[in-house]
């Protein structure tokens, strides 16, 4: 009798303790809205990015450093297990992360109530919003560069930089730099072109939220989806990228394989639900 | 200004000062008459405009206002360069004894300024095309370090601060604020006015008058119609496509085309420059390496070098290369070309500093 009774509260307790985790609170509901933050967190490898100061190795053996990372993330879209996808408004759904503004590192979306397992978004902003009157390129997709400064902007060659690294390596030698201050500088770009095709940088990239934690989004809190972006990959991928052969890598056939590899510098680390709205918590 | 200078001077000069006054006042009061601002106008020998006007309607508001920005030299970083700096009116809008553009610090540019000239009908802009749409284009020249060096977001804080420029804004767009999209499309506004359509060559196309070609003319038209029409189309004299016309490479190897599309078909392309006014936009080509009209002629008799993506069009049946024409062909053409010039383009006050 004693066992037993221990077994039921010992089941109960595994049982509240599981829903606890999985799903607080009441069933979904799509005709309200909570908060998904996606927050943005740069690392190289097995360190965390310190912008300007840290140093760290490619896999070409070059050190590096990093002091400049900026780059656009837009058309966001969110999907349930069962196929439920929610896309964010188009006029709202274009994003520069900054590695030096905290503020931009946390992106704040409004999405209705649902238990979303996929996060889909583009690296780079698309080519219909690439083309549009200048009346439409507003907030951080205006050419004169938001309150985070500009210099996304290729005037010479109409369209946005999608992804902007630089900093400084030993392996950028005189004639990679010949301001002699061993700068790299990666600008990379390219949405297709307007009346002749060219390069298309623009890369979607998707991720699985179910291994590390579902979004749960209700009403009055917010689901937290903590990425982590790895900008070792930039150098790591289907090619291994050489700052002492490639220290500049703008608009040009080149840039093709740079932006392969960071297609891939996305994982989801994890998610923290059911939190106060306005937080920027980890 | 000049009557001003006159007065100080003797009496003819008076009288002659009293006559031009007169004249100028005219011209004011006929400024300021309701309806001295006639907005954009189709000319009948024109295609319709690749511009959406409406996305844009001009008014003289805002045409003014791009007029006056098109000439403040605000717009560079020191405040020494304006766009009219390098586009001058008297040489259609272009960089007048320049072969490469001449901009701030004195750097010099690797191309030759082409003249802002019928901009409406432009499917895109640059010697490459890099820029597809004229809202977009002065950011290029204002973000150049050697041209105004300038980033737009200052360019946008000067004006926010500037005495008059909020007002101005105001009147145009309504409202005073100034953003990105109104400084452009003020500047467009401007630049959209500046139509060149009452060259000879036009009059005699609309019928106007009673202007005709002479004979030299009329047949250096027949020469323009069978050698350079493939690619000069009227009426705008450019059908806009990006050809070599075998040049060859210049010393900074400028590829052209290629920098925008990255397609090996495309490098030393440049794109179709128009005809008109080439009485005022010497020197000639993207580099301005071509001095003379003289030049030009000879280069496309006998210069054309052999290059990979050299134009069907210069290649000859026998496997020479380049434009045949006989002394008189050539005498006759030049003629026809001196009917394409717009003298009313290149002095119209209306396009001028304004005030
Ligand atoms: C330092 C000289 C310089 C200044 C200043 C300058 N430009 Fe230009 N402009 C050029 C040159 C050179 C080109 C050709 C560039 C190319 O093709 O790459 C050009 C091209 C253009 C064109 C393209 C015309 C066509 O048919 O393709 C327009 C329009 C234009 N400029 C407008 C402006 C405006 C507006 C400003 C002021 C905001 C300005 N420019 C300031 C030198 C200048
Ligand atoms: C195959 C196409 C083609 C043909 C045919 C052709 N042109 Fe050109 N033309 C061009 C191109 C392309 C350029 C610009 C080249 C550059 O700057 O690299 C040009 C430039 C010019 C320029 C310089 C204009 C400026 O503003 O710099 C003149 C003048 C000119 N051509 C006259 C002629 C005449 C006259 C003929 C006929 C005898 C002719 N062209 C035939 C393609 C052509």
């Amino acid at each position: 009798m004693k066992a037993y009774q221990y077994l039921i509260v010992f089941t109960l307790g595994v049982l509240s303790f599981t829903s606890c985790s999985k799903n607080e609170g009441p069933a979904p509901d799509q005709q309200l809205t909570g908060n998904l933050q996606l927050k943005f967190d740069h690392i190289v490898g097995d360190k965390k990015l310190q912008l300007g100061s840290g140093e760290y190795t490619n896999t070409a053996g070059e050190l590096f450093t990093v002091d400049l990372l900026k780059y656009y993330v837009s058309n966001v879209k969110i999907s349930t297990a069962d196929g439920r996808t929610y896309t964010v408004p188009q006029e709202e759904s274009y994003f520069l992360i900054d590695a030096s503004v905290t503020e931009s590192q946390f992106v704040n979306i409004e999405v209705p109530e649902g238990d979303y397992t996929q996060l889909t978004f583009l690296l780079g902003v698309d080519s219909l919003r690439s083309t549009m009157p200048v009346e439409d390129r507003t907030g951080v997709l205006d050419p004169a560069g938001d309150h985070n400064g500009g210099g996304m902007y290729w005037s010479w060659n109409s369209g946005y930089i999608f992804f902007k690294m630089e900093g400084q390596s030993p392996a950028v030698d005189l004639e990679g730099d010949p301001t002699g201050q061993h700068r790299y500088r990666y600008h990379i770009g390219g949405f297709g072109g307007y009346d002749a095709p060219t390069l298309n940088n623009i890369k979607t990239v998707s991720l699985d939220l179910s291994r590390a934690g579902t979004a749960n989004v209700r009403q009055e809190l917010s689901s937290n989806v903590h990425l982590f972006i790895d900008l070792a990959k930039v150098f790591n991928g289907s090619t291994t990228v050489s700052l002492a052969e490639n220290p500049t890598v703008m608009f040009g056939d080149y840039s093709a394989f740079i932006a392969n590899n960071y297609q891939a510098m996305f994982s989801h680390d994890h998610t923290h639900n059911f939190e106060p709205l306005n937080g920027t918590h980890e | 200004m000049a009557h001003m200078n006159s007065r100080r001077t003797g009496r003819p000069f008076a009288v002659l000062c009293l006559v031009l006054a007169c004249a100028v006042a005219c011209n004011k009061a006929a400024d300021v008459a309701p309806d001295w601002f006639g907005g954009f106008k189709k000319p009948a020998n024109f295609p319709e405009p690749v511009y959406d006007l409406n996305a844009n309607p001009i008014n003289q508001a805002g045409f003014e206002l791009g007029r006056k920005l098109f000439h403040d030299p605000l717009l560079s970083r020191n405040n020494t360069i304006s766009c009219a700096s390098c586009h001058i009116q008297s040489s259609a809008f272009t960089h007048h004894g320049h072969d490469v553009s001449h901009g701030i610090d004195d750097k010099l540019g690797t191309r030759n300024a082409p003249p802002i000239m019928n901009l409406a009908w432009s499917k895109n802009f640059f010697w490459d095309g890099g820029v597809f749409h004229l809202d977009m284009l002065a950011i290029a020249p204002i973000e150049n370090p050697v041209e105004m060096d300038e980033s737009l977001m200052n360019v946008l804080a000067k004006l926010r601060q500037h005495t008059q420029y909020p007002r101005l804004f105001e009147k145009a767009f309504g409202s005073p604020e100034i953003s990105t999209a109104n400084f452009l499309k003020a500047l467009s506004q401007f630049m959209l006015m500046a139509v060149s359509s009452n060259a000879k060559y036009d009059k005699v196309m609309r019928g106007e008058g009673h202007t005709a070609f002479t004979a030299d003319e009329q047949a250096g038209y027949a020469v323009y119609q069978q050698h350079c029409a493939g690619c000069h189309a009227e009426p705008l004299f450019t059908d806009q496509s990006f050809r070599d016309n075998g040049l060859g490479p210049n010393p900074i190897n400028d590829q052209g085309r290629y920098m925008i599309t990255l397609n090996d078909t495309d490098s030393y392309k440049f794109k179709v420059p128009s005809l008109r006014n080439l009485k005022y936009t010497a020197p000639y080509m993207h580099d301005g390496r071509l001095l003379t009209l003289a030049a030009v002629i000879a280069h496309y008799r006998r210069e054309v070098r052999d290059t990979p993506n050299l134009d069907p069009l210069l290649r000859n049946p026998d496997g020479s290369r380049g434009i045949v024409l006989s002394e008189t062909e050539k005498t006759d053409l030049l003629a026809f070309l001196q009917t394409l010039n717009d003298e009313k383009f290149v002095t119209d006050p209306f396009l001028g500093v304004g005030n």
